[in-house]
């Protein structure tokens, strides 16, 4: 009980860097990171098979996608970029006070809501749930890559034309 | 149930809240096409950790784990696209703020 | 045989993948063509059932009549764009990747109306997506990005919603089948959770759908598309993602309890006076459609909202008319598009000389989008009027007729600047668009007036069931 509090405030703590820092690369490996956290988090509630999911899709390939799109749209020299990210920390002091307001809230004013979960029967395994009950499911997913295959092509297709 | 759920369960609300208010700070806050990017990264994390919550307290592991497999496929496409378009709209105006795409009026 | 419905254009996508790459474009073009033909024309009919072949796939899927209607009527649709897209792309690979993402389309919309499961919904919602996205990015240039990235924002919020409201579901019932929820929530209302759930999953598909407040991403993504892509937007996407599955779910949960439906005839009725109102001060035409657009599915919204059976059926027959006459508004739009090169309709004046096609058809789209009889537009709407009038929200009824006349005026003007007049001295030298570009809007406004000529005939057909 105590390491899932422990995760989730480092979780938020990661996602709050991941706003609030002014250096785009920077941000992109907090982004990471909150990945790797979320991923213990959900080993340690019982889900391993979304944890390594996540881990190695998320922390990983949504990571390299990041990091390639801001080397490709990367433009102003470096003092221009260092003048500019010095008021961001004053802009932005705003969201843990926030966030911080929102947590103390929410303690306070939590009341005993009745979770009721059914007395269903507890399916197995996630593989059975997986193929057998839900092939619906994984067609689409064919779907939704096949059409994030053609993205790709389009989109970054005019790439060799262009020579970027 | 018990006490003890309630309480994970207003825990666990507590914090998704938090990240979800994160996430929809760093897309309105901010005048870079990547960070909002991070911004809707941050939401659809939130929401997975939501869900597998969900699954832990119900019991029903096995539905949480495939939904948020699927959610992950997804999610991995819709980022991948909007990486796409993001790469296009810098070829287009030569610049990742948010302000020039305020062109189409009306 | 539900599945066929799915699994054909997969096939159809993979063959038309693997074949050399000189020859295809046509080949997929005509292919594709008789697949959209053979699905509006044929699904009526049950074929062949193979039960050892169902039990062999597995795949968890409901064709009933509900089904039909969104699979007959993106069938119409994605013929007229498939029509309009082979007249306008000149490019050959834009034209082969057009007829890929189209496919991709048809098996997540088919998809879409066969689903059981509400997470499957989301699923299908979420590959629609996607399409579109890449779909309104084919052009590249600077407006198509811009429209796209509004467009994507709030969808992947409008995600965030549905899939919150799906991590309740799992927590409260247990199960995801839309059966199941239903017997959850009919009896008693159910818990907070469950309502709760429902709310959030409809506010995600509002947003979806573009209807106020959550409008803003839908007049720069429809106009700033491709034209083929406009009709597809226009006519089916945004209704398909959003109002069909509104309604699929709603009907098969039952879940009309108060908040839900105070919330839908609110939003309905904001809806159909902004959309009408930022109608009225628009020059370019397709950003006129696309408000008016707004107007109309608040229509389809505020009678789903009422509850009662006439009221949902107004809505599901204003959700065919809508997409037949918004879809050929907006081929005319294309054809205008093609033959001027421009969209302002300042700059515009008496083409109905010139086009005359185009010009008839148009006036035919208005007054149907308007509400005259006897076409097609007017029954549905008085369904919805008289059923928000019986259901006791007078003041809701009153505004929507009051929309309807300024629906009339803003059309009336637009066919008075394009059509009527005089011609300006820069367009002297137009002629009508070329004839493949005709068909999809000589043939949606025959539907126009057939279904709207037809109409009591239909509708007594239908209360039989």
């Amino acid at each position: 009980m105590n390491i899932m509090i422990f995760l989730l405030v480092l979780m938020l703590l990661a996602g709050l860097w991941a706003v609030m820092t002014s250096l785009l690369l920077r941000a992109a490996i907090a982004l990471a990171l909150t990945s790797v956290v979320l991923s213990i988090l959900m080993f340690q509630m019982g889900a391993p098979l979304a944890a390594v999911f996540e881990l190695s899709v998320c922390a990983g390939l949504i990571s390299v996608v990041f990091i390639s799109v801001i080397s490709l749209t990367h433009r102003l020299p470096l003092k221009e970029y260092l003048a500019r990210r010095q008021n961001r920390i004053l802009r932005f002091w705003f969201l843990p006070v926030l966030l911080a307001i929102a947590g103390l809230m929410f303690f306070l004013f939590k009341q005993p809501v009745e979770v009721h979960t059914p007395a269903r029967l507890l399916l197995a395994e996630v593989r059975i749930v997986l193929w057998q009950l839900r092939r619906l499911d994984l067609f689409t997913q064919i779907i939704v890559l096949l059409a994030g295959v053609f993205g790709v092509l389009i989109l970054f297709g005019g790439n060799k034309e262009n020579g970027n | 149930m018990g006490i003890e759920l309630s309480q994970i369960f207003w825990l666990f609300l507590t914090f998704f809240i938090l990240m979800l208010i994160e996430g929809f700070y760093c897309i309105t806050m901010t005048y870079n096409l990547l960070r909002v990017l991070i911004g809707l990264e941050i939401l659809i994390k939130a929401v997975t950790l939501f869900i597998i919550f969900a699954g832990y307290i119900s019991g029903n592991m096995a539905l949480a784990q495939t939904v948020v497999i699927t959610v992950i496929v997804i999610e991995v496409v819709v980022v991948v696209i909007a990486a796409g378009v993001i790469l296009g709209f810098f070829r287009e105006y030569d610049s990742l703020n948010v302000r020039n795409a305020r062109n189409m009026k009306g | 045989m539900a599945y066929l419905i799915i699994l054909i254009p997969f096939a159809l996508l993979a063959l038309l993948n693997l074949l050399p790459a000189r020859s295809r474009t046509p080949i997929a073009f005509y292919s594709t063509l008789v697949l959209l033909a053979g699905q509006v024309l044929l699904s009526p009919f049950e074929l062949v059932r193979s039960a050892q072949f169902e039990a062999m796939l597995g795949f968890n899927l409901l064709l009933n009549n509900f089904s039909l209607i969104l699979i007959i009527t993106s069938g119409i649709i994605l013929l007229a764009s498939l029509l309009t897209a082979w007249a306008m792309i000149k490019e050959d690979s834009k034209r082969f990747n057009f007829i890929n993402l189209l496919l991709i389309l048809l098996i997540a919309m088919n998809g879409l109306a066969m689903a059981k499961d509400i997470f499957t919904l989301y699923v299908f919602i979420e590959a629609i997506s996607v399409a579109t996205f890449i779909l309104i990015s084919l052009n590249m240039d600077k407006y198509a990005f811009e429209g796209i990235l509004k467009y994507l924002i709030l969808s992947v919020v409008a995600s965030a919603l549905m899939l919150s409201a799906i991590g309740l579901l799992i927590m409260s019932s247990g199960s995801l089948l839309l059966t199941d929820i239903r017997g959850f929530i009919f009896p008693s209302g159910g818990t907070v959770f469950s309502q709760a759930a429902m709310t959030l999953f409809i506010c995600g598909l509002l947003i979806k759908g573009g209807v106020v407040p959550f409008h803003g991403w839908v007049a720069d993504a429809y106009s700033s598309a491709s034209p083929p892509v406009s009709i597809l937007l226009a006519g089916i996407i945004t209704k398909a993602a959003g109002i069909f599955t509104l309604m699929k779910v709603m009907t098969a949960t039952l879940c009309f309890t108060t908040p839900v439906m105070d919330i839908l005839l609110l939003v309905g009725a904001i809806s159909i006076v902004f959309g009408a109102l930022a109608a009225l001060g628009q020059t370019d035409i397709k950003r006129m459609l696309s408000y008016s657009s707004i107007s109309q599915m608040g229509y389809i919204i505020a009678g789903l909202g009422t509850g009662t059976p006439l009221g949902i059926l107004g809505a599901i027959f204003h959700f065919i008319n809508h997409a037949v006459f918004k879809s050929q508004l907006f081929a005319n739009a294309a054809a205008l598009e093609q033959q001027l090169g421009t969209r302002d309709m300042d700059k515009m004046g008496g083409l109905a000389q010139v086009m005359p096609v185009t010009g008839t058809t148009s006036i035919l789209a208005s007054l149907s989008t308007a509400g005259v009889p006897p076409l097609a537009g007017f029954w549905s709407k008085l369904l919805i009027i008289i059923a928000l009038w019986l259901s006791g929200n007078y003041v809701y009824s009153i505004v929507a007729v009051l929309a309807s006349v300024i629906t009339l005026a803003y059309f009336l003007s637009l066919q008075r600047r394009v059509f009527f007049g005089k011609v300006p001295a820069e367009l002297s030298g137009v002629r009508e668009a070329s004839a493949l570009l005709l068909m999809p809007a000589v043939f949606l406004s025959a539907l126009t007036v057939g279904i709207g000529l037809l109409f009591p005939f239909i509708l007594k057909m239908v209360m039989r069931q």
